[in-house]
């Protein structure tokens, strides 16, 4: 760690990673009640224990996302933090507003909520994903232009390199397009349209961004590659990221009411998104192949490159399988839709934020070289079972998801078994999942021992030819 | 990669790149929004009953576990067309259908899930059961394949 200030990613990672735990307890939740409906019902029905596990997933990745923010930016400026104390407070903001939203949302009537919050003078809520009260979405606005005014002024003054400024531009895209959550006009078709101009533009836009740096950033530490190389991949992974993801977005407008030409333009777009995430995973390889050294911290290479097969399997397999209009016109909002959000959101985002965590926080807390080689491969054996885990929740949700459309949709009307008595045939599926969620359970635990194991890995690292400058 | 391709060309693929489709994502939603919907989304018919009703929806969450146009949760029945699968495409059977269910949830039947009971007033249940009918008739490309949804 280079710049004393860089420390205050620390409590953006713990809390991230405590958030983390809470999602998968509801996520083990929802398999349950999948499987066995009355379960906790009626305490914690299902759309609660829903919206807690999407939003808790959202809010988690955002303090990643700033922890990262906060960790690179300085080093890749070489200059201080311009404000510690602000990051510090926008912490606290963050972290209660975000507790006390969940809290409302286990403990609070949802309607209620809504009153209480006073969702009527300006209606946001009830909706997939943005179901935070228009008050909480007012905090998470105020938060990261704080966030963002503290990393630019920071960035201002130091090194401009291309990973801080295409961190930046994705953080900036976040915040902007964050504000058509607050767009909540009464026609639903025009409410929808709008609404993935967060989601899908977040996602499949500007996180690809945010994602790209921070591997750019790992890749450039733990690989001495020669940053000229690594931005240049960037400047081409982003590119592609963009140029496909943005007409992608008519990959969600086929059936939600907008006209025709969205089918093709939504194919052919969103079939060529899988290319920056096949890039992500060139780029990974090449760079660890070209590698100028050998960095002692093997638990954060294995995360770089898993980041990007498991992107590239969840978001770019997984999502050319039914992006294609006349594919998708079946496979639209089943258990397939479900298969690739999962592996999706794991591969490209949760598995980017502990690529970073297992980079820094071994720094953070003085082992420059890394944690022992006890820890890591405590650390891997987590890599391990809950990526394999993913693997499987994602087949046996694929497999439900073929199921379903088998006996519900292909049939004609009057033929095809109705959404419940389908659900039921194929409950087996589930229960499968249900097992391999309890498994990435267990991997979330052991990848949380690997921290409590003491001792730093041995700084002599085997130097394979010249390193750079300023790696 | 080839060094004749330097960053800077990298650098301006980006930016032309993504600036050009920056650009046409605008225009296309320009067409999409004032040209094609108007014609599509009976927004004639987006009475005020029909925005109270999206409100009951909204308030309720009740997209946490049904999906709406495929889009939501997917763990009840899809409703943008109930409207034709329980009320036979008839306004009257349909407000007659949505006030006995939502009276006669949850139906407590052990191990099976459970619709939360919402507590609604019949004004409120006649408001949603007319955002369900309205949106049932949104020209979504002939989605879903058949009635069950």
């Amino acid at each position: 760690m280079k710049y004393e200030s860089q420390r205050v990613a620390m409590p953006y990672f713990i809390f991230a990673l405590i958030l983390f735990a809470g999602q998968i307890v509801f996520g083990l939740i929802l398999g349950l009640q999948y499987v066995v409906g009355d379960f906790l019902f009626p305490e914690i029905p299902f759309n609660v224990a829903r919206m807690v596990h999407t939003n808790l997933l959202i809010v988690w990745l955002l303090f990643g996302f700033m922890g990262a923010t906060y960790y690179l930016v300085p080093e890749e400026a070489q200059t201080e933090l311009y404000s510690p104390l602000l990051a510090w407070i926008l912490f606290w903001v963050f972290a209660a507003a975000g507790t006390l939203t969940i809290l409302g949302y286990l403990f609070v009537d949802y309607a209620t909520l809504a009153d209480i919050t006073m969702n009527k003078l300006l209606p946001t809520m009830g909706r997939e994903f943005l179901e935070q009260p228009t008050i909480t979405k007012i905090g998470i606005a105020l938060v990261v232009v704080g966030f963002l005014f503290n990393i630019l002024m920071t960035a201002l003054k130091g090194r401009k390199t291309v990973v801080n400024i295409v961190l930046i531009t994705g953080l900036i895209g976040l915040a902007v397009l964050w504000l058509f959550s607050f767009y909540n006009p009464s026609n639903l078709t025009t409410d929808k349209y709008f609404w993935w101009f967060v989601v899908h533009l977040w996602v499949e836009g500007v996180w690809e961004l945010i994602m790209g740096a921070i591997l750019a950033y790992v890749l450039i530490k733990i690989t001495g590659v020669d940053r000229e190389v690594i931005e240049k991949w960037l400047y081409v992974i982003i590119a592609m990221a963009l140029i496909t993801g943005i007409i992608g977005t008519g990959h969600h407008f086929f059936w939600i009411g907008p006209p025709e030409y969205w089918l093709w333009l939504g194919s052919v777009f969103s079939a060529l998104e899988p290319l920056p995430f096949f890039m992500m995973v060139l780029f990974a390889f090449t760079m660890i192949n070209r590698r100028k050294r050998n960095h002692p911290n093997k638990a954060a290479t294995l995360w770089a490159m898993g980041t990007a097969v498991m992107a590239f399997l969840g978001a770019g397999v997984w999502g050319f399988l039914h992006t294609l209009a006349p594919v998708n016109y079946y496979t639209h909002g089943s258990q397939i839709t479900a298969a690739h959000g999962h592996m999706a959101f794991y591969g490209a985002y949760v598995m980017i934020v502990l690529t970073i965590i297992s980079y820094a926080m071994p720094i953070m807390r003085g082992r420059p070289y890394g944690n022992s080689n006890t820890a890591q491969i405590v650390e891997m054996w987590g890599f391990w079972l809950m990526t394999i885990s993913m693997v499987f929740i994602t087949l046996f949700l694929t497999g439900a998801g073929i199921l379903q459309i088998w006996l519900q949709r292909i049939p004609e009307s009057g033929e095809a078994l109705s959404f419940m008595a389908t659900q039921d045939n194929i409950a087996l599926f589930y229960w499968m999942r249900l097992v391999a969620g309890s498994f990435f359970m267990a991997g979330l635990v052991v990848y949380f021992g690997s921290f409590l194991i003491k001792g730093q890995a041995s700084p002599a690292e085997e130097v394979r030819g010249p390193a750079t400058q300023d790696s | 990669m080839a060094e004749r391709f330097t960053k800077s060309m990298a650098r301006n693929i980006y930016l032309g790149g993504s600036t050009f489709f920056v650009l046409l994502f605008l225009v296309l939603t320009f067409d999409t929004q004032s040209r094609a919907m108007p014609e599509r989304d009976n927004r004639d018919q987006l009475t005020e009953q029909v925005v109270r009703g999206k409100h009951v929806w909204e308030n309720n969450n009740c997209v946490g576990c049904h999906s709406l146009m495929g889009e939501g949760a997917y763990f009840a029945p899809e409703l943008a067309n109930v409207f034709d699968r329980r009320g036979g495409a008839d306004s009257e059977v349909f407000k007659a259908y949505m006030n006995a269910w939502m009276n006669a949830m949850p139906t407590n039947v052990p191990g099976r899930r459970q619709m939360p009971q919402f507590n609604l007033t019949d004004q409120e249940i006649e408001d949603l059961a007319s955002f369900l009918e309205w949106t049932s008739k949104i020209d979504d490309n002939g989605w879903p394949p058949n009635i069950e949804g």
